[in-house]
């Protein structure tokens, strides 16, 4: 009670400093020779304001609270502890809260790490940046305000979406958030310097760890998503082209995109409309993914609640940066054209340039897979949806050449270049296409695609393997992360083709007897929680190799909602998992068995972790120079 | 001029997206079914929750009675509340009260039944809700007024005293 009103008058102060800072901002910007100190503790002050209201909200929820709207929604009090917390962030409005949170923290860190920036530079940057969280706090305050009274007070409140009740889910949010709202910084400062006309090598240098450590943290809030759907979704794959996926999966397209330019604009000032253009669509996909996913347009378990009242301020927010963005980009932004001609066929930058090209049509054809059943709907009142095998036509084509290029770029040099060690490369390309026809040969399916790709990602893999050896710690963070993404891809293609899966009814005490797996349904047992009951079933498996394996899915009957959901028992081991699930079959006493053996599973993510380390070493690699 | 040009594009570009998206904020029911009131029931077979006998739709609703056909779930916070209503229904002499189970199992319904008393007659099972579609339903709690094979009024949401009072003056 007390807290929700701490809670809400923080949120108004904030408010109230943003419009504040953006004042002493224009003032401060028409007489800059030094930055106001005010400017300083003001950003403090509103952070701190924001981190009250969160704890605040998090305080509610701990004291299961639930004169508090958000709480009652979305909490229970049989619920864990850790999941009272965690419920803070598990609903509309407090991962807006969150938004806030990390939007509010950048700038903080920016102002302050960033000491030898011009001036004019800082206080544009935080003007945008204040416009966006001026954005957000209106909307938080005005149609999703977390700290709404209800009255006459409830005893119990809703509980929260037991699938959402997982450790994974718990990092998830926050983790994606950092990546997801700190491109809001990489944005705001490129208006910023486009506006001031200082897109140059020095800005690429400064924003690049931005544009780094946005990157990780998508990348690793992405892994842990699909890691969630992976055990506790129970479908048994980790990538579905489910539309909530892939609105994070193309902010993500664009900034590794935007990654690679800024590397290019450090060393030679081209690609300067890119850096802008894929910075303003970084932030703006971020932003038009929380619309689509909070106005209920798209169906998924993200979808907290269906308010058109919310989905139109964020459209309106979304399209008025935009035509800002635009406006200042074409106003504002000349483009060099001494530089931009002189670029030689075979060289790093044209290599990365094709594979931006390659990463653009990527990022088109997961956007037209995404909106496309919405404008039909619209237009047609048609309705369809679009499922992976739209994506993967589309898609796997264009991912040999891809790779190609990742494994050949890297080793050209800047500027112009010749191929070196032609024999290497040659023969190593000659090892891979041997080696993948004799992986492929012993299956029957597509033997001609499936080999060229497995070949163009095995060569990836000895190119990127080899430059560890050769290039003497050169460039060992891309190294990493391509070497990284060589095993994603390999991974993901060896799980395709080599799953196998059973699918079947059992009673309690049948056995299912395949070529050569046996399954032995044994008994069901009873548990029961704080706030669930389960039913395990006791498996045990008879690998074609000889040994056994006990597993034990679960279904579990939450209590508060009442929900039941499938837990997997998963058994992993460096070269395969194997996974296990049961669902109830209505009327019978029989069981749904699906029991999965999934090669390189666990490959799937160390690479990505690999792939995201490679980042961090950038990122660290980068701080040293500077000092 | 070029540059122009290219700015103007975009911009009709992006305010084409806008009215798009604008348009399917206002479209609520963008993934529901429209809503079927003075329609032919529609046909279907469903299983029966305690017998396991396969009922048509058809079949089951008699001309010149009064139906309700309740859509409810043991999950759904508000059906618990509309529940005693129809208890109550239930005992008038002129109407049939049957129920649609949506998306549930079958234990948890019972349990739910044995908690709260059973008001329906007859009570078919929707476990994936395709019936429910079928219906034009939106969600849970929702209950459809039959009257000669014809869906006579429908009401989105839990039924409150108010409602109950309409339909039993309907029914005399």
């Amino acid at each position: 009670m007390i807290y929700s009103i701490i809670g809400y008058y923080s949120l108004i102060s904030g408010l109230c400093l943003g419009l504040i800072l953006i004042y002493f901002s224009v003032k401060n910007f028409k007489n800059s020779k030094l930055l106001d100190s005010k400017i300083l503790s003001f950003t403090f002050l509103q952070f701190f304001f924001v981190v009250i209201s969160f704890l605040c909200l998090i305080l509610s929820f701990v004291l299961s609270d639930f004169s508090n709207e958000t709480v009652f929604n979305n909490s229970h009090t049989t619920k864990p502890l850790f999941y009272k917390i965690a419920g803070t962030w598990g609903n509309h409005e407090g991962s807006l809260l969150l938004w806030l949170f990390v939007l509010t923290l950048f700038i903080l860190i920016f102002l302050v790490r960033s000491k030898n920036q011009p001036i004019k530079y800082k206080i544009l940057t935080l003007v945008f940046q204040q416009i966006i969280i001026i954005g957000f706090f209106a909307f938080i305050i005005l149609t999703s305000n977390p700290f709404n009274y209800i009255y006459p007070t409830p005893i119990e409140g809703l509980g929260l979406n037991p699938i959402l009740q997982d450790p994974a889910l718990v990092i998830h949010p926050p983790i994606l958030y950092l990546g997801y709202v700190g491109s809001s910084i990489i944005f705001s400062s490129a208006l910023a310097a486009t506006t001031l006309k200082m897109i140059n090598k020095s800005w690429a240098a400064h924003i690049k760890k931005w544009v780094l450590i946005s990157w990780v943290f998508l990348t690793i809030g992405i892994l842990l998503g699909s890691i969630w759907a992976y055990y506790e979704l129970g479908w048994g794959g980790f990538w579905f082209w489910d539309p909530v996926e892939n609105v994070s999966l193309m902010p993500w397209l664009a900034l590794t995109t935007l990654l690679h330019c800024i590397l290019v604009l450090e060393k030679r000032l081209i690609l300067t409309s890119w850096v802008i253009i894929l910075s303003i669509t970084t932030f703006t996909l971020s932003m038009c993914g929380t619309f689509l996913v909070r106005s209920g347009i798209l169906n998924s378990v993200h979808t907290f609640a269906n308010d058109p009242e919310r989905g139109l301020f964020i459209l309106v927010f979304l399209f008025s940066l935009i035509f800002l963005s635009l406006i200042i980009f074409f106003f504002f932004h000349k483009t060099n054209k001494n530089n931009s001609e002189s670029l030689f066929w075979l060289s790093k930058e044209t290599s990365i340039i094709i594979n931006n090209w390659f990463m653009m049509y990527f990022l088109s054809v997961v956007l037209i897979g995404t909106v496309y059943p919405i404008f039909l709907d619209v237009i047609s009142s048609q309705k369809i949806s679009v499922g992976p095998p739209f994506y993967h036509k589309l898609i796997i084509p264009f991912l040999i050449p891809f790779l190609l290029m990742m494994a050949i770029g890297p080793s050209l040099k800047w500027i112009k270049s010749n191929l070196e060690n032609k024999v290497y490369l040659f023969s190593l390309l000659i090892i891979s296409i041997l080696l993948s026809f004799l992986i492929v040969e012993n299956f029957d399916k597509n033997i001609l695609i499936n080999t060229i790709l497995i070949s163009s990602a095995l060569y990836l893999f000895f190119i990127t393997l080899r430059d560890f050896f050769i290039k003497k710690n050169k460039n060992i963070s891309q190294n990493i992360a391509h070497f990284g993404f060589s095993l994603l891809i390999l991974s993901i293609l060896f799980n395709n083709l080599f799953s196998t899966e059973i699918i079947t009814n059992l009673k309690v005490g049948e056995t299912f007897v395949s070529n050569d797996t046996k399954i032995v349904f044994e008994n069901i047992n009873q548990k029961q929680e704080k706030n669930y009951k389960a039913i395990l079933g006791n498996f045990s498996v008879e690998n074609p190799d000889g040994t056994t394996d006990k597993m034990l899915p679960e279904l579990r009957i939450y209590n508060q909602p009442n929900i039941v959901t499938s837990e997997a028992d998963i058994k992993t081991t460096l070269l395969s998992d194997k996974f296990i699930v049961i669902n109830l079959v209505q009327n019978q006493e029989y069981f749904n068995v699906r029991y999965q053996v999934k090669p390189f599973m666990l490959w799937i993510w160390l690479s990505v972790l690999l792939v995201s380390f490679g980042g961090l070493v950038s990122f660290f690699k980068r701080n040293k120079h500077e000092k | 001029m070029k540059n122009k040009f290219n700015l103007f594009l975009i911009i009709v570009i992006f305010i084409f997206i806008f009215v798009i998206f604008y348009k399917s904020l206002q479209d609520t029911n963008i993934y529901t079914p429209s809503v079927k009131i003075n329609n032919e029931i529609p046909s279907f077979s469903a299983k029966l929750l305690y017998s396991d006998e396969t009922v048509n739709s058809q079949e089951i609703f008699e001309s010149n009675k009064y139906y309700l056909l309740n859509i409810w779930s043991s999950w759904c916070v508000p059906c618990r509340e509309e529940h005693a209503l129809l208890m109550d229904l239930t005992k008038e002499k002129n109407i049939i009260v049957f129920g649609l189970n949506y998306k549930d199992t079958k234990i948890n319904a019972q349990e739910f039944l044995n908690e709260l008393g059973n008001p329906y007659e007859k009570i078919m099972f929707d476990k994936d809700g395709v019936k429910s579609i079928e219906w034009g339903a939106f969600g849970v709690p929702e209950s459809f007024l039959i009257y000669n094979n014809k869906v006579v009024e429908k009401y989105i949401g839990p039924l409150n005293k108010e409602l109950i009072k309409k339909i039993k003056l309907l029914i005399k």
